[in-house]
């Protein structure tokens, strides 16, 4: 009986997926700070929001670049990884053909570095987001 | 409309928004992400000073 108990135990996951834990980082990465809003972590929520959203248009104001899709050089392909990250805000910046020109300054290149880390702290986001909603974390 | 920052005020509004989403991702508790938004916010805003004193060096 308790052989069979512990059997169930380790066969069980701890934390098993539930539809919020995709569906909130997947938000998350989207909308910048939507998946704790979903997950009713609303100052966290709106602190990750106003993060990444100012530090992508302050990147596209110092006329950083934003990357397409490409299968070029490892690092442009590792700027549009980083690009894409900031979710309707970079699908936005392509649709709109912002952050088309070349880096000729450095505060370009530093815009450049802004948009790339944007869209990497919001990946970090969503992944909170999911163990939030897993209950890893309160 | 360009934003014309230097680059310290680059490097300190960088380390604000990134020790913002650090604090609240890597830790549990408000009191605990706020220590550590701070901490993070210490280390980059002192590793801009002290990588600005070892170039001012090097160039000497």
């Amino acid at each position: 009986m308790a052989k069979a108990s512990t059997e169930k135990a380790a066969v069980q996951p701890e934390y098993p997926i539930t539809t919020m834990s995709v569906v909130a980082p997947i938000v998350g990465w989207l909308i910048p700070g939507a998946g704790h809003l979903l997950l009713k972590r609303y100052v966290r929520g709106v602190l990750l929001m106003i993060s990444v959203v100012a530090m992508f248009f302050i990147g596209l104001g110092m006329n950083g670049r934003v990357y397409g899709p490409n299968g070029g050089d490892i690092l442009e392909m590792l700027g549009f990884v980083g690009d894409v990250g900031s979710g309707v805000f970079y699908f936005l910046a392509r649709i709109m053909e912002w952050g088309q020109a070349p880096a000729a300054t450095a505060i370009a290149d530093y815009g450049k570095t802004f948009l790339i880390v944007a869209g990497l702290l919001n990946f970090i986001a969503a992944a909170d987001a999911h163990h939030i909603a897993l209950g890893k974390k309160p | 409309m360009t934003l014309n920052l230097t680059h310290f005020s680059a490097a300190v509004v960088f380390a604000l928004f990134a020790s913002v989403v650090f604090g609240i991702t890597q830790r549990n508790t408000m009191i605990d992400q706020f220590k550590y938004g701070l901490y993070c916010f210490a280390l980059f805003v002192g590793g801009v000073f002290l990588a600005g004193w070892a170039m001012w060096l090097l160039r000497r």
